[in-house]
Order: C-alpha cells, then sequence, then structure tokens
C-alpha cells in the first residue's frame, strides 16, 4: 500500500468523529431528554446538548472543543506495512487539527508547551491487529480528557466498598466510580469496563467495550444480566446530566473481561462522556473505502 | 431566564441564587489550569483591567484565525473547573472576579470565597462547544498565547446571552454538594453500606 496513500480517508475519519455524534448515542440522549421534566435543569440541559449535536453536524465543526485522544483499532491483512498505517494516521492528526477539525491538543508534559499539531508522544494512541481478512478496518474513538479524568481503577477485594472478588463485588465499585465521577465527566456517559486483565491491558479493554452499540446484548449472560442492572442502577444514583440532578446519569454499561493473575483482580472504568464520539471505515485491497459509522 | 451584563456590580451577583438561568453579555475572559497558575504566581496587572467585576471562564477554545490577523472562537464549550480549586478563591479576591464559569463545579474552599467576594460560580452545558461559541461574537484579544498555547492562553471575548445556570451562590449554596449529598444516600442504599 502506498505511503500516504490512505491519509485523506483518515481525515474524513476525524472531521466524521468529531462533527458527528453516532444515531445511537442521539436516540439515547433523546430518550434521556424525554425522561426528565423539561423546564428543569436536567431536561434543559439535553435540549442543549441535543442541539449542540444537531448544530456541530450541520457545520461539519466539533462537537466538543476538547476534541480528545484519538484511540484506534486497526486491523490490516498480512503484509500490510503498520508504520506506513502509523505515519499517515499522525499525518492526518496534523491535517485535521489544521483544518479545527481537532483542537491542537497535545501539551509536552515536561516544558508545559502545547505542541501546536495536535500529535505529540503517545497521541494518537493506535493498536495494530492482523487478521485473515483483506481489507484493513479502522475504528477510532476521540476520548475527551475530562471524563478521562473520572475514570477509575480498583482493585479487588475492597474492603470500605465491602466488594469482593465476585460480580457483586464488581456492581459496587462500578456504581462507587458512577458516584465519584458525579457529573464531572459530562454525564450522561457510557461506561466501559474490564473485569480482570492488568492494569495496561484492562484499560484497553475498557476503552474498547465503548466501540460497541449503545443498544446491544452481551454475549456473556451474566455480563449482559450485570450491565443491565449496573444501567439502571447508575441512574437511580440521581446525579442526572451535568450532574444538576435527575433521572439520566448514564447512557450506557459496556463490560468486557480479560483473564487475571491468581494475586490480581482489578476492575476498570473508563467514563465516556455525553459526547460519545466513534467513527470506522473499511479500506478494501483496491483502496475502496466503506464508512461503516 | 435572567439577562446580566457584564461587567456586574456585587449587589447584582449576590441576588442570584442556586438554580437560576442566567444569560450573560459583555466583556469576560478565559483561562484555565496554565492561566490559574500564573495569575497567582505575581499580580499580572496587565490582565487586572480585564478581569474586574467580570468573569473567568475555564474553557480551552478551537481557535481559528482570520486573514485580518483577529480571531474566532470555533468551538468553545466549558472545561473541568475542579482543577482550579487550589487557586480559585485567591484569584477571585486578587483580580476582583465577579463570577467563574466553568462545569462539574468546585468544592469548600471556592464556595466560601464565593461567598466572602461576593461572586457566583456559573455552570455551562460541558461539551456544547457550538451552542457556547455562537454565543462569543468576538474576540478582543490574547494574553499568553505564545507561552501557554491555544486551548490555555487567556482571551479576552465579547459574549452575547451566553446561557449558564447558578450552581453555586455568594450565600454558601451549592447545587453540586446536594446533588452529591442526595447520590451518596441512593449509593449506601444499593450497596448496603
Amino acid at each position: 500500500m502506498a505511503a500516504n496513500g490512505n491519509v485523506e480517508t483518515f481525515v474524513e475519519l476525524i472531521r466524521r468523529a468529531s462533527t458527528q455524534l453516532p444515531a445511537d448515542v442521539v436516540n439515547a440522549l433523546e430518550q434521556g431528554k424525554a425522561r426528565e421534566e423539561e423546564s428543569g435543569l436536567a431536561g434543559k440541559a439535553l435540549g442543549t446538548i441535543l442541539d449542540n449535536v444537531e448544530l456541530a453536524r450541520d457545520t461539519s465543526a466539533p462537537i466538543c472543543q476538547d476534541t480528545g485522544t484519538p484511540v484506534v483499532w486497526f486491523h490490516h491483512p498480512v503484509g500490510v506495512s503498520t508504520r506506513a498505517l502509523a505515519a499517515d494516521f499522525q499525518e492526518a492528526v496534523r491535517q485535521a487539527t489544521e483544518r479545527r477539525y481537532l483542537r491542537p491538543n497535545a501539551v509536552d508534559t515536561l516544558t508545559g508547551r502545547n505542541t501546536g499539531t495536535g500529535a505529540g508522544r503517545g497521541i494518537p494512541f493506535l493498536h495494530f491487529e492482523e487478521w485473515d481478512e483483506p481489507r484493513i478496518e479502522v475504528r477510532m474513538l476521540l476520548k475527551g480528557g475530562g471524563s478521562e479524568n473520572v475514570g477509575a481503577q480498583y482493585r479487588l477485594p475492597d474492603t470500605p466498598l465491602k466488594a469482593g472478588r465476585d460480580l457483586e463485588g464488581v456492581r459496587r465499585v462500578v456504581l462507587d466510580a458512577v458516584f465519584q465521577a458525579q457529573g464531572k465527566g459530562c454525564a450522561p456517559g457510557v461506561l466501559g469496563v474490564c473485569i480482570g486483565g492488568d492494569r495496561v491491558s484492562a484499560f484497553e479493554t475498557s476503552k474498547k467495550q465503548l466501540l460497541r452499540p449503545i443498544v446491544d446484548t452481551n454475549p456473556i449472560p451474566e455480563l449482559a444480566e450485570l450491565e443491565e442492572r449496573l444501567l439502571s442502577e447508575g441512574n437511580q444514583l440521581g446525579v442526572g446530566p451535568m450532574g444538576f440532578g435527575g433521572k439520566t446519569t448514564l447512557l450506557a454499561v459496556k463490560i468486557g473481561v480479560l483473564d487475571r493473575l491468581p494475586a490480581c483482580y482489578f476492575v476498570t472504568v473508563t467514563y465516556m462522556c455525553w459526547a460519545d464520539r466513534k467513527a470506522s471505515v473499511s479500506i478494501d485491497e483496491g483502496g475502496e473505502v466503506t464508512w461503516l459509522s | 431566564m435572567a439577562e446580566l451584563k457584564l461587567p456586574v456590580s456585587e449587589e447584582a451577583i449576590r441576588e442570584l441564587k442556586v438554580g437560576d438561568f442566567v444569560e450573560l453579555t459583555g466583556r469576560m475572559i478565559t483561562g484555565r489550569d496554565a492561566a490559574h497558575k500564573w495569575l497567582m504566581e505575581d499580580v499580572r496587572e496587565e490582565v487586572v483591567p480585564f478581569m474586574k467585576d467580570t468573569v473567568i471562564y475555564h474553557c480551552g477554545p478551537v481557535i481559528a484565525q482570520n486573514d485580518d490577523g483577529s480571531y474566532d472562537f470555533v468551538a468553545a464549550g466549558p472545561t473541568t473547573s475542579i482543577r482550579e480549586e487550589p487557586y480559585q478563591a485567591d484569584v477571585i479576591g486578587r483580580y476582583g472576579l465577579r463570577g467563574v464559569i466553568g462545569k462539574g463545579g468546585m468544592a469548600g474552599r471556592t464556595l466560601k470565597g464565593l461567598a466572602e467576594h461576593g461572586a457566583v460560580y456559573l455552570h455551562a452545558i460541558g461539551g456544547a462547544a457550538q451552542v457556547l461559541a455562537r454565543a462569543i461574537p468576538s474576540v478582543e484579544r490574547v494574553f499568553m498565547l505564545d507561552e501557554f498555547g491555544v486551548p490555555e492562553a487567556l482571551w479576552v471575548i465579547q459574549v452575547d446571552k451566553f446561557p449558564v445556570v447558578v450552581s453555586m451562590d455568594s450565600h454558601g449554596n451549592s447545587l453540586h454538594d446536594e446533588v452529591e449529598a442526595g447520590s451518596k444516600r441512593k449509593l449506601e442504599e444499593l450497596i448496603g453500606l
């Protein structure tokens, strides 16, 4: 595959994610608004959010000024250079920043200076996996910083929360994470949870859960049940949109699982803000592009 | 919805109560993490006239520069305010601010500072970057752009009917404390603590 062959496609992927909220997320926000009193703080907040989503789509401008970290999963066939894909994506981030689909969002941690290009050490964050299909699939999240700050990783058992090493323990710490977040992660949020794994693999897996549609059914029945229960109980906490109080605190809970070491039992929660920005694309052998979302 | 012109008097600010919807019109300034640290390291005389009796907006915008050198706010929602908790009360006192706009609310030290100095915390809708950018028709000037970069610079802006909710007032009331207390009770019930 030619170098720079995919830059334009990746810029468009970023534009779509930054400016067009996926339909499943919009539906969930509309359902939330229907549950809230229209003239109350929660109803008005959701009304403004939905107006904003429409305005961003119509004007092709970022939904949120924190355009986040691009977190990207590539699936590629045998023989495709992952270095070429990475170089193309890096270039796409720079161009998308110039075109203001992204804010210059990378800060040199030691000097405090903004790199100005949108790219930096560790930004964007790219994952590559080889597969048997002849096409390349790219799935991306734009993960905002405010919600990233309220993510959490628990180590079970957790004595204060009376959380043991079982799914009941998982339920207890996840509800605590929703409580701790209050409105600070831009509620109503979507939770990506990973049970097990280590401190690295678990965060990646929790983020990957966010690629799932808002409404789907976890193939593992006990996790499907837990997801439903946590969504309902999380909403009962009454944090509400923006933490103003209300019935809509969460839009979805998605749980993945990894095996663990005997000594470790991590429960890892990634909080995604209501601006749950994601997009995916498929590129076939001939370079034909198909937008998946 | 009440309209509030900036700059604003202490008296008008003291009338505001938690839960009030307010639309702001006039001049304000943006400032976030780097700005708050910088504002407290020294008295920054150059920004005093742009802070007195107005509000600071916790915002790191997306900016466009026009051919004539002027700037536009392209996307401009609030950022999480709690990071400024160590500085906020002192920044309000030192620079004579009448309010803070952000999201997520702030804690006890700021709440006390609001009561002491006659200021309020105004909550904008997080993520509503387009709705809010529309309420910012012009950019007057910018401080510390080269040093801090676009998101962290202090932008002096004109706003027109900029929509916010009073979530912490100057009488010691905080919507965030109320919601947190209610959700804590519910959490304890759900997990039997």
